[in-house]
């Protein structure tokens, strides 16, 4: 044998193991799958923004032949769940938005089930409703719940220093409304759920969740089961990215339209039902104010806050959990003031979505910093620089910056893009004649990278068994949906083990085979899970050293797993084949399995009632810079290079790296030029792919991606959570664009062509009046 | 009920007879009568591009044809481009470059893709991303998908 030399599989390029029967159609994702003795499910939604129901008669529906269940209010416990406790599966009494959930009907097809839904008869009593939430606020103002008074949901505040002691010895302050829109997930698969009850009143649901055990949790209540009694499935999903982080009306509807049945029902969405009843990306009106002296130095933040609610609370309105963050640590912010309220309105509701309220922050944060460096007469870089952490500061809400390469990060993005000397000379000729107008912009922010305490735990609990033929099966908590956490755990554990990656199979979707898990969210998969899953590995490594080492008379230590044997680590000469090592284990007097198990928690505390708190374990920053062209005439912006650098910690998958920054980074140009759901009086009036525009292949600009290795000291072989920073800093980089291409700023995106060509036309008369 | 009518095509090089409702898709008929899933569902109205098939060698939206349609043609779906030999390169080129995230809108974008390069051949940048204007992937911002057809047939800048 030839001795084999160590090779890591860290850094390289991975294709997802289910990527074949994917580009195969062998995958049976939850919109594809068929139970036996199954039902279809569907919901009357009310259509109308706020209205008592003063009847509902449903004889005519539950008299179809085929229909098997009809449900309202009336039928089932009046039962309240999601993050505010105030919403219902069935709605009694009243609607307080279009979506809200008045009857539903399980029939023994999705076309019987229309026509029961035809057949239900609601009278309402329309009331005078709100909107808008500083409406909503006012006194006299229509109350949306009875007990809220004042239409009040949530409220966040953080102070930190002596913000008017800093604005008084700034010499430049600048002041700016920000009206951040909504937008929706567009996930291709639409929502759908499969709920079949056994005879002990056990649900089984098969869920499109990215959160498996808090969804059990957070649907009991809904049900008034115990969370114990829930067990959930998870098939692959066509997308989630925030979407799926909470409980939604219709999957508790689905489960009681089965327990009516007595038998598996099938709830799916329409496209048009997909972009009315799922939910929105949190918008916010954000009122900043910043100041700094005449070195550049940053001096205070002043912000105010009023966010939409909608009519009722999922995880939209604990957005500013996020945004305080960025507002208080996007660059050294030493004073900061911030106040956040949420106002139920009779508006649809938000959820969460990639960036979690950051990608709202960062609008405002980023802007303004361009602005201030303006004013200041300084470069963006310059100023960046100078306000930009470094390792081992703290910010005001206690984040505590390990690895930090900030100033590493602009700087590689200004010199890869000859960014200083570039925005110079297109501002110079942004007022000479023609009609396409080149810009350059910079953004960048701050996010969490080492998984978010927002519960008690931010944990993964992982297993790892070898059989007879050295097959791993990793059982993990993380889910996977279309993340690319499998690629990256086959990764991990063949890393330590020594086997093929095809050699593993990952078991993850099941919350009655996997461990515990917070979720695929808030960059923390690849950071939590990858984690565990090395810990766990390591165990089992240890495990076949030691037994090797007994058998080859050698220490543990002087011993490595490599392409499938046992080797001496000094020069790779093999010893043993692996699988025969876990066989003589198995078969021996002194049998032994490897089967290994290992909890992982973050190092990271949940903030205290002042919202202070380490709580990530990693932190990283990513810098944009967008360059642009934009059509004076039509108000068209084109992008011509859009290039990111990013703190990874370290690149595990590089391909899989390199798409979850792709697909971040179009999500947020998208979010900046063309993506709004426009929702006026309440009603959704862009339900389709043909109003509601997102990117496609012919708007793709050239991307440039360069990666800063910080090697977080936390995480797995140094990596860092990175998935929604690309999301979070294009709106800006490309505002910032814009401005330097034509002078205008934009603070309510998306910048639209009519919106540009208004604004352009509406300065260009402005100027010719005043001349 | 709605009438129907018998329709006989080939699906993946295998002779189907079928009756179906005159106001059926063919999408529906793909997924629900045969259990052919690949064929995705995602918006029914044609603004997609996930339910992509090759009716006669030629790309189109199944949502928007009806099932009736399908007669006396030769229809292909993404499970026909496997054959015995392996993964069509243009499916192994998608999972070699990464192309494939949630994998939701692939079943159409590689068929989409198939038909450019069985139709064009070597093409420019510019022309693929046109030739995939009508497939929407929220997950992978396209990029890789272009390497993949790249890969495949050849795009010049
Ligand atoms: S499902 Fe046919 S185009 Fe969208
Ligand atoms: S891979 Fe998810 S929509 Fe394209």
């Amino acid at each position: 044998m030839e001795p084999i030399a160590k090779k890591s599989l860290i850094g390289q390029r991975v294709p997802k193991p289910d990527a074949p029967d994917k580009a195969t159609g062998r995958t049976t994702y939850i919109n594809d799958m068929v139970l036996p003795k199954m039902l279809y499910g569907k919901i009357l939604h009310a259509g109308r923004p706020h209205a008592l129901i003063k009847n509902i008669d449903v004889s005519a529906a539950k008299a179809l032949p085929g229909v098997h269940a009809v449900l309202t209010a009336a039928d089932v416990p009046e039962m309240f769940f999601g993050v505010g406790r105030d919403n219902r599966p069935l709605k009694g009494g009243k609607v307080r938005c279009v979506r809200d959930e008045v009857a539903a009907v399980a029939a023994e097809s999705e076309e019987l089930c229309d026509e029961a839904l035809r057949l239900i008869k609601v009278e309402y009593e329309d009331l005078p409703a709100v909107f808008d939430p500083a409406e909503g606020a006012k006194e006299g103002a229509p109350l949306i719940h009875d007990n809220k008074p004042g239409n009040r949901s949530l409220a966040y505040q953080f102070k930190h220093g002596d913000v008017a002691a800093a604005e008084a010895s700034s010499d430049v302050v600048i002041d700016s409304v920000f009206n951040v829109h909504y937008v929706t997930h567009c996930c291709m698969g639409t929502s759908c759920v499969i709920a079949d009850f056994d005879c002990d009143g056990k649900l089984t649901i098969y869920s499109q969740t990215q959160y498996p055990y808090n969804f059990k949790m957070d649907l009991a209540p809904a049900l008034g089961i115990h969370p114990g009694d829930i067990r959930v499935i998870q098939p692959p999903v066509g997308g989630a990215f925030g979407s799926k982080l909470d409980v939604y009306p219709f999957e508790p509807v689905c489960a009681l339209l089965a327990q009516a049945a007595r038998r598996p029902v099938k709830l799916t969405f329409s496209r048009e039902e997909e972009f009315i009843n799922a939910p929105t990306r949190q918008p916010v009106r954000i009122h900043m104010r910043t100041g700094a002296k005449k070195d550049g130095t940053l001096t205070f933040r002043k912000v105010d806050c009023l966010l939409n609610n909608g009519a009722y609370t999922s995880w939209g309105p604990t957005v500013p959990f996020v945004m305080m963050r960025t507002f208080s640590s996007h660059f050294r912010v030493p004073n900061v003031d911030i106040d956040c309220r949420a106002i139920y309105t009779n508006n649809p509701y938000a959820g969460s979505f990639r960036g979690y309220g950051n990608v709202q922050a960062t609008y405002a944060t980023s802007i303004h910093a361009d602005m201030m460096a303006e004013k200041l007469g300084m470069d963006l870089l310059t100023f960046s620089l100078k306000n930009a952490q470094k390792s081992g500061e703290v910010t005001p809400q206690g984040a505590r910056l390990n690895e930090c390469v900030f100033a590493e990060c602009l700087q590689k993005a200004a010199d890869v893009t000859d960014f200083t000397a570039k925005h110079a000379r297109y501002a110079a000729e942004r007022n000479k004649p023609g009609r396409i107008k080149r810009g350059i912009g910079m953004a960048s922010s701050i996010h969490n990278a080492g998984g978010a305490k927002i519960h008690k735990s931010d944990g993964c609990g992982t297993m790892i068994k070898l059989d007879d033929y050295a097959r791993a099966t990793v059982i993990t908590g993380a889910s996977e949906i279309g993340q690319g956490i499998d690629a990256v755990i086959c990764q991990v554990v063949a890393e330590e083990l020594g086997i093929p990656m095809s050699d593993i199979t990952i078991v993850n979707n099941d919350s009655a085979i996997a461990p515990w898990d917070v979720g695929v969210h808030a960059s923390r998969t690849t950071f939590i899970a990858g984690n565990a899953a090395q810990r766990a590995a390591r165990k089992a490594r240890e495990q076949m050293l030691n037994a090797a080492s007994k058998r080859a008379n050698m220490p543990a230590d002087a011993l490595d797993l490599r392409e499938g044997w046992v080797v001496h680590d000094s020069d790779g000469t093999p010893v043993l084949k692996i699988d025969k090592l876990l066989r003589e284990m198995h078969f021996s007097r002194e049998p032994e399995l490897v089967m290994v198990s290992e909890y992982y928690e973050p190092p990271s505390e949940p903030e205290n009632k002042e919202h202070v708190g380490d709580m990530s374990a990693a932190y990283s920053h990513a810098v944009h810079v967008a360059e642009v062209e934009v059509d004076t005439e039509t108000g068209e912006i084109r992008i011509v290079k859009f290039t990111s650098v990013q703190d990874v910690g370290r690149v595990i998958n590089e391909m899989g790296l390199e798409a979850q920054l792709e697909g971040g980074i179009v999500m947020g140009i998208g979010y900046a030029l063309s993506e709004e759901l426009k929702i006026v009086n309440g009603q959704v009036r862009n339900p389709s792919f043909r109003d509601y525009k997102v990117l496609t292949a012919p708007e793709i600009p050239p991307m440039e991606l360069h990666f800063i290795e910080s090697h977080s000291s936390t995480g797995p072989m140094g990596a860092k959570g990175i998935a929604e920073l690309p999301t979070i800093v294009p709106a800006p980089a490309i505002a910032n664009a814009v401005y330097n291409a034509i002078g205008i700023r934009f603070f309510d995106p998306p910048m639209t062509p009519e919106k540009v060509a208004r604004a352009i036309w509406e300065r260009d008369s402005k100027l010719a009046a005043a001349e | 009920m709605t009438a129907k009518v018998d329709i006989s095509f080939t699906l993946n090089g295998h002779l189907k007879k079928v009756s179906v409702p005159i106001d059926m898709s063919a999408l529906t008929m793909l997924r629900d009568m045969l259990g052919m899933t690949g064929t995705k569902l995602a918006c029914g109205e044609g603004e997609c591009g996930a339910c992509t098939i090759l009716v006669d060698g030629v790309s189109l939206n199944s949502c928007l044809m009806y099932a009736a349609e399908c007669d006396g043609r030769t229809v292909l779906t993404i499970e026909g481009l496997r054959t015995a030999a392996g993964l069509d390169p243009m499916q192994k080129a998608f999972v070699e470059k990464g192309a494939i995230q949630c994998g939701y809108c692939m079943p159409g974008m590689i068929m989409q893709a198939k038909y450019l390069a069985d139709t064009k051949g070597k093409m420019t940048h510019e022309e693929l991303q046109r030739g995939l204007e009508g497939n929407v992937c929220r997950c992978t911002g396209y990029k890789k998908v272009f390497d993949a057809v790249a890969a495949v047939v050849g795009v010049t800048e």
